[in-house]
């Protein structure tokens, strides 16, 4: 029972941080057509960005400035890079965000080092907020919550009550119907990539001292976040949403479960013995294979539903 | 005419480089030379099989090194079952071997992948590749875990009657193969199949009015692509007696990609200037920076911005310029153009290499040293230098750009009349 609740509400910490990530690139993805490989990266860098700020201002000023200043990258990458790269077809942009993240990685490296920052929690939050079964569920955790939900609150609230989102939400489907209305579309373009960016780096920002800062982050998250995005159906943002909890929980839980398929097995009295690729297979526990589970279910769901969880449309 | 003459000096170089460099005094060849070699050879038949993909059929696939590592990795096994003299086959046929398993693992994938192209393909490559990785970590019988999986060439069945003890007899074996490879390669460009990958590349819609289904096209195309991925893994397998999860790898997929475009997806001789030019850097470069990369990623994206055609393709691009006999006068527009550039790149490559001196370099305890003098790169100096020089660079660069593309398209526009 305690570690259910315990790792129910770590789930659902990684499953929101992982959902900060992917929204952005879903949003993305739906409006341009682009998939950004460079969107961990972006949340690599506002996790140094927020660790360097906060070593000068204190961390809550870095939690605003740093996903200011990813938008801004953004923006910029935007403007000078893939609208160029758009000339040159579809592919030419996925390669040119694929380059990034070299070039962003490599610059990480030059700028902070190859080794981890020493990027922590600030005091203030640094207690546990209550104690659940004799373990502690620390404060920064929930604050992690309440930042990701206000988060997606507030996405919400801009996609569906404002003028703005109701342009963007038109300009999704409608293009050139919006531009014929007289809306800068190219901006509204930049501008969701920029809000992209902004989140990526939130989500760096919070999630920079949970995790690590090291230049290794944007590689570790990328396949995950790239992984759920498929998963959820790409251009769904409530499949999105599904997809990242679920996520979340099974990284969470699988660390805990220490049962094999053998172990299934061994009440059908089928006993495993041997030594070979086979036995090995059936024979690891969930535990070990848990970084593997997220790749195992993308493609057993594409296998049986090529669209994704939530998917509308073929690429 | 002109290429099958380049071609054949290709080869010959490829056969007499190794003994321009060798030992007479020793009787040894230059260890350092066969490595290079041998390691071209295995990146030009992956870059080329990358390029089935990408340039053919327009799918950009990240996860070709799976099918790279796993024909390593079948590699090591059918080596040591063959030592074992349980496997009777010889030595030149096994890369063969390593290819068929290559096209097993590329079936399997392929008919999960090749439902989806674009983007959702991209992503599902990406997962299949960073599944493959992550299980190579993770099961110690077929992969051996993060220690990887060795073997003994030395198996004593050769039809040849070689040893395989030498790297020299190893890289001509490399050599028959990326030959055979390379001229397979390109025969299936002329097929069918090989036109209707290009088809399904540009028209989907009117590919599949003709009476053919794009996505069989793409499943075919990408399991060849995997059968020769496999047989340049068998390769790797050969030389180095040892595989490890960097074969199959996502930063080995990456080089696929980098190698294909950087030489040219649209010519298919651009992935084999690719993989020579990658390698050759990859070998020289990275021993003398640690920064290597950048360069590589910088290039790549300018590469997408100004020239998606690759170096193969900016070649090709003189083609009618030089047939009208006019090529006399790019010249001096080309001589006007390297200053600049030199400027630019001297500022650009300065300021990384201060920067990653001052992290980088610090931590590993080295010193910047430039013609024998050391750089101190905590001064003010060499920093305003390398950035005056990267600016003056970029804006001359751009001034000049300009007039050459007036001159260019003037010529154009000649010849073409």
């Amino acid at each position: 029972m305690e570690t259910l609740l315990i790792s129910l509400l770590n789930g659902l910490v990684y499953g929101m941080l992982l959902f900060m990530l992917a929204s952005g690139l879903t949003l993305i993805f739906s409006m341009m057509g682009v998939l950004n490989f460079a969107h961990a990266s972006i949340y690599m860098l506002g996790a140094y960005l927020a660790f360097t700020i906060s070593q000068f201002v204190g961390f809550f000023p870095a939690l605003i400035i740093s996903p200011i200043l990813c938008g801004l990258i953004g923006a910029a990458i935007e403007i000078w890079g893939l609208r160029r790269a758009h000339h040159n077809g579809h592919i030419a942009e996925l390669l040119f965000t694929f380059g990034l993240v070299f070039i962003i990685q490599r610059v990480v490296q030059m700028t902070w080092g190859m080794l981890p920052m020493a990027y922590r929690v600030p005091p203030s939050l640094d207690f546990p907020l209550f104690v659940l079964y004799g373990s502690n569920f620390p404060a920064y955790r929930g604050f992690m919550l309440v930042i990701s939900a206000a988060m997606l609150l507030g996405t919400w609230l801009l996609l569906k009550k404002t003028r703005v989102g109701l342009i963007i939400q038109a300009a999704l489907t409608h293009p050139h119907m919006v531009s014929a209305l007289g809306h800068n579309v190219p901006r509204v373009f930049t501008m969701v990539f920029a809000g992209g960016c902004v989140l990526a780096g939130l989500a760096g920002v919070i999630g920079g001292n949970y995790q690590t800062t090291e230049p290794g982050m944007a590689d570790s998250m990328g396949p995950i976040v790239f992984v759920v995005v498929v998963f959820g159906g790409l251009g769904s943002l409530a499949g999105c949403f599904v997809a990242s909890i679920v996520m979340g929980m099974i990284q969470t839980f699988a660390v805990v479960i220490d049962y094999s398929i053998a172990d299934l097995l061994r009440p059908l009295g089928l006993a495993i013995s041997g030594d070979t690729l086979l036995t090995e297979v059936l024979t690891v526990p969930v535990a070990r294979i848990g970084a593997l589970l997220p790749f195992v279910m993308m493609v057993t769901i594409l296998f049986f539903r090529p669209r994704g969880l939530m998917g509308m449309r073929d690429t | 005419m002109k290429s099958r003459w380049l071609i054949l000096a290709l080869i010959a170089v490829a056969i007499a480089l190794p003994w321009g460099f060798y030992d007479w005094q020793h009787h040894r060849h230059d260890g350092f030379l066969i490595s290079v070699l041998s390691q071209t050879g295995m990146m030009i038949i992956l870059a080329l099989s990358y390029n089935m993909l990408l340039g053919q059929a327009g799918l950009f696939s990240l996860c070709h090194a799976t099918f790279f590592g796993i024909g390593g990795y079948a590699m090591v096994h059918f080596l040591n079952a063959a030592g074992k003299d349980e496997l009777p086959v010889p030595m030149e046929f096994m890369p063969l071997l390593a290819g068929l398993s290559g096209l097993g693992l590329a079936i399997l994938f392929g008919a999960m992948a090749t439902k989806q192209r674009a983007t959702a393909f991209a992503m599902i490559t990406l997962g299949i590749g960073e599944l493959m990785a992550t299980a190579a970590l993770m099961f110690h019988h077929f992969f051996g875990g993060e220690g990887g999986v060795t073997t003994d060439r030395m198996i004593d069945n050769s039809l040849f009657g070689l040893t395989y003890s030498s790297g020299i007899q190893v890289y001509y074996l490399i050599v028959a193969w990326t030959l055979i490879a390379v001229a397979l390669m390109y025969f299936l460009t002329l097929t069918p199949l090989g036109r209707m990958a290009n088809a399904t590349r540009d028209n989907y819609e009117r590919a599949q009015f003709i009476g053919y289904d794009p996505r069989m096209v793409r499943f075919i195309q990408f399991a060849l692509s995997g059968f020769f991925a496999g047989i340049g893994g068998g390769l790797y397998a050969i030389t180095y007696e040892i595989v490890t999860f960097d074969a199959l790898a996502a930063p080995l997929s990456a080089n696929a990609l980098l190698m294909a475009y950087i030489g040219g997806t649209t010519v298919f001789g651009g992935p084999i200037l690719g993989a020579i030019l990658i390698t050759l850097l990859q070998s020289g470069v990275s021993l003398l920076s640690n920064s290597w990369l950048v360069y590589v990623g910088v290039m790549f994206i300018g590469m997408v911005i100004f020239a998606p055609s690759g170096l193969a393709g900016i070649i090709q691009a003189h083609g009618p310029i030089q047939r009208a006999g006019r090529l006399g006068r790019l010249t001096l527009p080309y001589l006007r153009l390297v200053v600049p550039t030199l400027a630019l790149l001297l500022g650009f490559v300065g300021l990384v290499e201060l920067m990653s001196f001052l992290t980088i370099g610090a931590a590993q305890d080295k010193k910047l040293v430039l013609f024998g003098s050391a750089i101190d790169v905590h001064a003010t100096m060499p920093w305003v230098v390398a950035s005056v020089s990267l600016v003056v660079g970029a804006l001359w660069l751009r001034f000049e750009a300009a007039g050459f593309h007036r001159i260019w398209e003037h010529l154009s526009a000649e010849v073409r009349r």
